[in-house]
């Protein structure tokens, strides 16, 4: 898909700025930016969530998978049935609940999940269950926000090989954003770095990461905190 | 869970007078129907006497009886305009979710008029137009209870409809009604029926004042506001008649309202009461270590209902040192900073061998000794800033308070101070409100403010987590410098094992209440030894990683602080557990230089 001149205005503000990116398919796109650099209004006009200006090609089925695992599943409603909301063309019980224990085992889930609770899940299978419900509408480009950053450490590490997987094994196409480089570099094809509502360089993620461009990735892939030292003198 | 109902006097006094008038509506008919509609014309219009308690009617009638009959017809009229209210007030605001956006506001417009009209007046026009009696009256008191189920409705049908669950059934094509029916009724119900329950109080009520006023109950029919009304004439004669209705209403009145009070508590109540449980003292400590500036030994935090979310934890911390304390979220990592500061909410209990801060047990520090020797920054610089204050006036006030500084030398070292923590126009910024600085300005405002005095130590709880990384950068490097210059120790709290690696000295790792491991930074990335700590790095990807390899993962999930068994906390998400880490707590000993590790297979 192709997104071309897209621009998102709340009132006066500009939150998207004529962005123009191209999301290739079975490709996924990082897209990495700081608080208020516009890349969650870039996504939530993909998804179909806010209007916008500009042209958006080759994705009729967007979804998303949201940052907050614990907001984004009704606490009232089993893992199934969340699940089964996405299920299309399968009217009968019996297909459905087929579908959505095929969908559980898309994203690792054993299928004795469907019946409970999300109050009952950890946030990292709570997230493969938001994954799975949007799988389950068949998309052509899934929209990940931030989706783990409300993770711990030891359950991201899952969520991120998931993501993998989903391209290799689904071809799937996905818009990833982040605030988080190394994760960004990590599950990425091509990076996108936006800065005050435009993307100011994208490239493959070898290229943007290893020979920056432009003084704001620059910046950025500086500030990524690193484990051996740093700000020790 | 259900919630259950609390055993406080308030909730058992209103079960128990509604559980009293559900009897008296089913048994009071059968029982007293005959007395009460027996004409006496031998005792017409008498006061309280043997044979008639609270005397008789204009009829001769017994009230006593007539009292006890009207019960069954007072509530069932009650339950009736209730349920009209109740659901008439659900239909309306729930409509604006369902309907499109121009008769989805003009419904809401009309609720809100509504709203704004006064209720009895509303009840008063409907009974009216709609003609006297029981009928009007129901009708009316349902007309006047709508809207603010309406209201309630709206706002409560609002707050879900905004939230992620719902977007994401729009994206995938679930339709407003079924959005509706399975999202938004389910999860607004609880508030709506405890609702009802209180509106059953004010519609009786409602009702005994329509009968009162002569639009309710018509005769030969009674209920108690009708009986009010008729006993209110002879009040100056025979107060008697009119005190049986009166304090009939009033009990069934406050029943309603005591019973749905503690129903909407009960509610409302997260943490289940369990019996006190104090966090356990452990054997003397030994000796103290006189050049710390911090020195904790078997700090335990323990709640009610046998949670005990940070257990015999102990650390020392040297002047100008930075230890990390890094774990997942309830590892009990903020708890720890929390009662070393003294600030463990209630009904939390803190117990400790030793908590020594500067040499001087914490315990025996005034507040303002304490508010000199420990500077504290949370995750939220807003939280610890008063919005509606100038940020120069707010640090000002910790010279005057604490050091007994005049206003003006106090604001002169406020401006010194922003300005040291980098703040490029300390003049300026301190005459701003916090509403009108950043997020990093900010957070250096709060750090300026602990340095208003000459802190000993220093502690900053995830002071990085809600800022970008370039800012968290520059807030890192201000920590580091701040140590360096004023000799303070820090104690930095983090779920990021990255960032406490590039800006600590010293590392302990936590998990589920207890530090499994501690080590110096230069052999935290090659040198971990727990498996936890090895599994949280492998998991944790950075700008080297290699792409084409999968992540490390760690299967299962952290205990609850109440779950932890007598075996290590980490066995059942560890590759290495054997049938004794199950069984038995490794303890915390030396190994390697200046490290210690809790492990039963590190060897």
């Amino acid at each position: 898909m192709i997104i071309e001149d897209l621009t998102v205005r709340f009132g006066a503000f500009t939150a998207v700025d004529r962005v123009t990116l191209e999301i290739p398919p079975g490709r996924i796109v990082g897209l990495v930016g700081e608080s208020g650099s516009g890349k969650s209004s870039l996504a939530r006009a993909v998804s179909g969530l806010v209007p916008y200006t500009g042209r958006i090609d080759g994705a009729h089925n967007v979804q998303m998978v949201f940052q907050d695992p614990y907001a984004s599943l009704d606490p009232r409603m089993t893992v199934g049935d969340s699940v089964a909301e996405g299920v299309r063309g399968r009217r009968d019980r019996a297909g459905r609940r087929a579908e959505v224990d095929r969908l559980l085992g898309l994203v690792s889930l054993p299928a004795d999940l469907a019946g409970r609770y999300p109050r009952e899940l950890s946030g990292g299978q709570r997230q493969r269950v938001a994954v799975a419900r949007a799988l389950g509408a068949a998309p052509d480009l899934l929209v990940a926000d931030e989706i783990t950053s409300a993770l711990d450490v030891s359950v991201q590490g899952a969520v991120l090989n998931l993501v993998r997987s989903l391209r290799d094994e689904l071809g799937l196409s996905m818009l990833f954003i982040s605030h988080n480089l190394a994760v960004v570099r990590y599950v990425s094809d091509v990076v996108a770095v936006m800065h005050q509502g435009r993307v100011v360089e994208a490239g493959p993620t070898g290229q943007v990461v290893g020979e920056p461009a432009h003084d704001y990735t620059r910046a950025l892939l500086e500030a990524v905190p690193r484990l051996t030292g740093g700000l020790r003198e | 869970m259900k919630p259950r109902l609390p055993r406080t006097p308030a909730a058992v006094a209103g079960a128990a007078l509604v559980a009293a008038m559900v009897v008296l509506a089913v048994i009071g008919p059968p029982i007293w129907g005959a007395t009460a509609e027996r004409i006496d014309a031998a005792a017409i219009l008498q006061g309280t006497s043997t044979a008639h308690p609270l005397g008789t009617d204009s009829l001769g009638r017994d009230l006593l009886a007539r009292v006890l009959v009207a019960g069954r017809f007072s509530l069932a009229l009650a339950l009736a305009a209730t349920l009209i209210g109740g659901l008439a007030g659900i239909v309306l605001g729930a409509l604006p979710s369902v309907l499109p956006g121009r008769a989805a506001r003009l419904i809401t417009g009309a609720v809100n008029a509504l709203v704004a009209f006064p209720g009895l007046l509303l009840a008063m026009f409907t009974a009216v137009v709609s003609g006297l009696g029981a009928r009007g009256a129901v009708l009316g008191i349902g007309v006047a209870i709508a809207p603010g189920f309406a209201r309630l409705t709206q706002t409560l049908a609002a707050t879900v409809a905004g939230s992620d669950y719902v977007s994401a059934a729009r994206m995938l094509g679930v339709s407003r009604r079924r959005v509706l029916t399975g999202h938004v009724l389910p999860n607004i119900a609880e508030p709506l029926i405890l609702q009802l329950t209180q509106s059953l109080g004010g519609a009786l009520l409602g009702l005994a004042g329509m009968s009162f006023l002569g639009l309710g109950v018509q005769p030969p029919s009674f209920d108690w506001g009708r009986l009010l009304f008729d006993g209110f004439a002879r009040i100056y004669v025979t107060p008697e008649v009119a005190l049986g209705p009166a304090a009939a209403i009033a009990l069934a009145g406050i029943g309603f309202n005591l019973l749905g009070d503690a129903m909407a508590k009960a509610a409302a109540r997260t943490a289940p009461a369990g019996k006190k449980r104090t966090a356990a003292v452990p054997p003397d400590p030994g000796e103290p270590d006189p050049g710390a500036v911090l020195e904790v030994r078997g700090l335990s935090v323990a709640f009610p209902g046998g949670a005990t979310p940070v257990r015999e934890l102990s650390l020392t911390i040297a002047p100008g040192e930075i230890v990390g304390l890094v774990g997942e979220s309830g590892s009990g990592k903020s708890l720890t900073a929390a009662a070393i500061g003294g600030l463990v909410p209630y009904p939390g209990t803190v117990g400790y061998g030793r908590l020594l801060l500067g040499g001087r047990d914490v315990a025996t520090l005034s507040g303002k000794e304490l508010g000199t020797a420990l500077a504290m920054v949370f995750q939220d610089p807003m939280a610890s800033l008063n919005p509606a204050l100038r940020v120069g006036g707010q640090l000002a006030e910790v010279a005057i308070v604490h050091q007994g500084a005049g206003r003006a030398e106090a604001n002169r070292r406020a401006v010194d101070r922003l300005g040291h923590v980098h703040l490029p126009d300390p003049a300026a910024t301190a005459r701003q409100h916090p509403h009108e600085l950043s997020g990093g300005m900010r957070q250096r405002a709060v750090i300026a403010m602990g340095l208003m005095a000459t802190p000993r130590l220093i502690i900053a709880d995830e002071p990085t987590t809600a800022l970008d990384v370039t800012v968290q950068r520059q807030i890192l490097r201000l920590l580091r410098e701040v140590t360096e210059e004023t000799g303070a120790a820090a104690l930095f709290i983090s779920h990021d094992i990255a960032v406490v690696g590039g800006l600590c000295d010293r590392v302990m790792v936590m998990y589920a209440g207890r530090v499994v491991e501690e080590l110096p930074v230069a052999r935290l990335a090659a040198e971990a030894a727990h498996p936890y700590t090895r599994a949280l790095i492998a998991s944790l990807p950075d700008m080297d990683t290699d792409r084409d390899r999968p992540l490390a993962s760690i299967p299962g999930r952290q205990p609850a602080p109440s779950d932890v068994g007598p075996g290590c906390a980490f066995a059942d998400r560890c590759a290495l557990a054997t049938a004794r880490c199950a069984a038995e707590r490794p303890p915390l000993i030396s190994y390697g230089e200046a490290g210690r590790v809790a492990c039963w297979e590190v060897k």
